[in-house]
């Protein structure tokens, strides 16, 4: 319903006139400072359009007069970063695992980048501090599948563990009871001697027999394991898959063959020479995994 | 609901029912996979159920020719329900997510509860079943008052409430099964969408022809905001959702776009769907609801005119700030960037001409927690907008983007703008639709204006807090150029804000329990007033034109 103008008795503005239900505008003039902005925005806008890449013309587009563009700058900024590469970068590529070790300020930056990378690379595995996890060997206890030299860790970190790396670390225990090597009361004795091997009661004969024809041609006739087949060592209170009865009839009957991925082609020589220093020391003590 | 029907509009009612019953068995019976025919059973059901209601009241009697004469409000009086139903679902899942993010294990151990089928309930709830059933519920209300005219349709607001609502229902039932196309707030699948776009196009002819039968010469703002709602959505719906199904009767589609062309389109919707879903929309409802409620003129029409067209230009080309930093060239980063930044003075002059129509007005803010739900959420619109160009920009964006900010900025937006501004209307528009002299309990508005405003601010600051910290450790380089933490270290220090925005999101779900049950006594109160007489009608009786 529109009526004439009218004046508004608070602001002091005259109405446009219009009334829609009830609702009426005032006629006041756009503020100033909205102009100001607007004309401001505006300006800038166009001036960003004039210095950086901005409108599209066909196949090409407006470059911009400062010539920069994002693809550019990241490259310029990884060939800044790496003419600027602290000196204990080179220190760590050059020397060998002996000397870094024994260079306390070295092995303050390998522990502090190390903790990074391994909480980005290895903890979602390996647990925060390498404590392991059921499946996960627990890299803190410092029970060695393969070794725990930082050399060889090296080298378990660039090819991995079964992995599609030509030159991979291959491991498999074979599943003595689906593949009918070991009747079901057999696997029984060999569980009551492998338990026993690690402190559990006394096992019987007929398993101590069994495990010596076959177990002991990987896991050694002490049970001590061998790093040159990744065969664990069956003494110590650490387990990977599990300790109890139960876990133990599921791996001699359905066999193991865990998997860690190749690292070489995610990870620099840098970073993984890294990454075996910090491992050691996690088992040595040096760190908790902690800042 | 259907006596208000004429026969013939019941009997065309119950064909469309049941050549939706069809379509559901031949989804069902022909599928090509499990969810396909889950989701026709579902559509079947949803029929018989709907069929049963419109069969029931089949032989009442003709309605009375001059209800032609009064607004057609029974639509918005259903939306209303259907807007606090949603409401209470999407925060209660938004607020269980919530939990889940800072206690990882309060979950079941089933893929349906998995987090990224948990998510999607809660954005589809509260931006489409909450958001959406409050737009429709007001825009059917605004048009007619501000037109002073009946609806254009006595089928057709039903057909597009309850045929949006089925949407809703088959989005939000398809994520927890799997059905996704993966793009955010665009997740439901082709024939989900197709429906859309059915029901979208009846909406925007309904209100297009209720428009053209007004008895104003002029259209009032509100309107532009709605209708620009309307159109836009249904422009950036249909080009962002082309997709090829793998069969007809498979639920599965692949998608026209590839690679950044994918993501420019995705975030081109993206964005425009909080411009004119979360905001054009929303705008429309402030600019009836806050003049009638502070019974004050528009502070300036003017300024409406610049805020409308460079809100709706500006926006359009906003969206790749979202894809700063990634394979999208430069160029296109540098146009989403500049027009973000003219963009905030729109925005601006919109909080702006919302706070100054408050002046002379002050006092019933103070008094009334209705309009103060209003005021805030115009504060809240002003924050936000400044917020998101600031974030726009190529910089800052460096430090935000991927972090727990643009988590909080979408919640200023999302609760503190369009769930208050919402929340303020439905309070305004509840007792006038039930013909009471105001809502249940004045109390329950306050404790609830209070709460979800204790709620936000805890969300906002919280993720701010989180954000800003997250951003800031992953970019911490040591003095030996060693990145300072590790991603879970960031994780472990976001905990103690994931806990406050829980609680936060608890405090705004309490606060809109507290608000469903005021509309719902509300609705049952005994006290009706009278109407004045030819108060709430059409300027012109339609009747035997």
């Amino acid at each position: 319903m529109s009526g004439g103008a009218e004046r508004d008795p608070i602001s002091g503005y005259m109405t446009t006139g219009h009334e829609w239900n009830g609702i009426k505008e005032l006629n006041t003039p756009v503020p100033r400072a909205v102009w100001f902005f607007l004309i401001t925005t505006v300006l800038f806008a166009v001036v960003w359009w004039v210095l950086m890449p901005a409108w599209p013309l066909g196949n090409t587009y407006t470059k911009g007069l400062l010539g920069i563009d994002q693809r550019q700058v990241v490259q310029h900024d990884l060939r800044r970063a790496a003419e600027r590469m602290p000196p204990w970068r080179g220190a760590v590529l050059r020397l060998d695992y002996a000397s870094i070790q024994a260079d306390p300020a070295l092995m303050g930056q390998v522990r502090r980048h190390g903790a990074v990378l391994f909480g980005d690379n290895c903890a979602a595995c390996h647990g925060l501090g390498g404590r392991g996890g059921p499946g996960f060997p627990a890299l803190a206890s410092g029970s060695w599948l393969w070794g725990g030299a930082p050399e060889v860790l090296a080298e378990t970190i660039r090819v991995g563990i079964n992995s599609d790396h030509p030159e991979t670390r291959v491991s498999q225990m074979p599943a003595f009871g689906r593949d009918q090597m070991l009747s079901r009361p057999e696997i029984l004795a060999v569980l009551g001697h492998v338990r026993s091997l690690s402190g559990g009661n006394p096992g019987s004969e007929l398993g101590r027999d069994l495990f010596a024809a076959n177990c002991a041609a990987c896991h050694g006739e002490d049970a001590h394991g061998a790093v040159e087949l990744g065969a664990p060592n069956l003494t110590d209170p650490t387990w990977i898959y599990g300790g109890d009865e139960e876990t133990i009839f599921k791996t001699i009957f359905f066999g193991r063959q865990g998997h860690m991925p190749r690292w070489d082609q995610r990870l620099s020589e840098l970073d993984r020479k890294v990454l075996a220093l910090y491992v050691a020391d996690l088992a040595a003590g040096g760190t908790d995994g902690t800042h | 609901m259907v006596a208000k029907l004429t026969r013939a509009e019941r009997q065309f009612a119950l064909i469309l029912l049941g050549l939706m019953a069809l379509c559901g068995l031949v989804m069902a019976a022909g599928a090509n996979d499990d969810l396909f025919a889950l989701h026709g059973g579902l559509i079947l059901a949803v029929a018989v159920g709907l069929s049963f209601l419109v069969i029931s009241g089949l032989d009442a009697p003709e309605p009375p020719p001059e209800r032609l004469a009064e607004y057609y409000d029974a639509p918005s009086r259903v939306a209303i329900v259907l807007t606090m139903g949603w409401a209470l679902f999407g925060l209660a899942v938004g607020d269980w997510v919530a939990w889940m993010l800072a206690y990882p294990h309060l979950t079941v151990d089933a893929a349906w509860a998995s987090f990224g089928r948990i998510r999607p309930m809660h954005t589809t709830g509260v931006i489409f079943g909450f958001g959406g059933n409050a737009l429709i519920a007001t825009s059917f209300h605004v048009v007619q008052r501000t037109c002073r005219t009946r609806l254009a349709g006595q089928f057709s607001p039903w057909f597009v409430l309850l045929g949006y609502n089925l949407f809703c229902l088959l989005a939000v039932s398809g994520y927890p099964l799997g059905i996704t196309q993966s793009k955010e707030y665009a997740e439901p699948e082709w024939y989900v969408d197709l429906w859309l776009c059915v029901v979208w196009v009846t909406y925007l002819v309904l209100y297009l022809r209720t428009l053209a039968q007004r008895r104003e010469p002029h259209i009032y703002v509100a309107n532009w905001y709605y209708l620009a709602f309307i159109v836009v959505v249904a422009m950036l719906h249909i080009v962002n959702n082309i997709a090829m199904p793998v069969a007809w009767n498979h639920s599965r589609a692949y998608s026209a776009f590839a690679g950044v062309q994918d993501a420019m389109t995705q975030w081109w919707y993206g964005h425009n769907a909080v411009a004119f879903f979360l905001t054009a929309g929303f705008l429309g409802m402030m600019y009836y609801y806050l003049p009638v409620r502070a019974q004050r003129p528009i502070f300036s029409y003017r300024m409406s005119i610049i805020s409308f067209w460079g809100i709706t230009f500006m926006y359009m080309w906003a969206g790749s700030h979202h894809l700063h930093y990634t394979a999208l060239p430069h160029w296109v980063q540098t146009l989403g960037m500049t027009f973000s930044l003219v963009l905030l003075v729109p925005s601006w002059g919109s909080a702006a001409n919302a706070l100054l129509t408050l002046n002379g007005a002050w006092h019933r803010v103070r008094d009334d927690a209705t309009l103060r739900f209003m005021m805030v959420a115009a504060i809240f619109y002003g924050l936000t907008t400044f917020e998101g160009s600031f974030m726009a920009i190529r910089a800052v964006n460096s430090l935000s983007h991927y972090t727990d900010w643009t988590i909080g900025h979408v919640h200023a937006g999302a609760l503190g703008w369009v769930a208050f501004i919402s929340f303020g209307a439905l309070y305004s528009l509840t007792p006038a639709l039930w013909g009471r002299q105001r809502m249940h309990s004045a109390w329950a508005v306050e404790a609830h204006f209070w709460l979800a405003l204790a709620g936000t601010l805890i969300y906002v600051f919280s993720m701010w807090n989180s954000g800003v910290i997250q951003g800031l450790m992953w970019r911490t380089y040591d003095s030996g150029g060693t990145l300072a933490y590790s991603f879970i270290d960031t994780v472990v220090a976001m905990h103690p804000y994931y806990i406050a925005r829980a609680v936060g999101g608890a405090l705004f779900l309490a606060g809109a329990g507290i608000g469903a049950w005021n509309v719902w006594m509300t609705i049952r109160s005994p006290d009706t007033v009278s109407q004045p007489a030819g108060g709430d009608r059409p300027l012109t009786i339609l009747a035997g034109e």
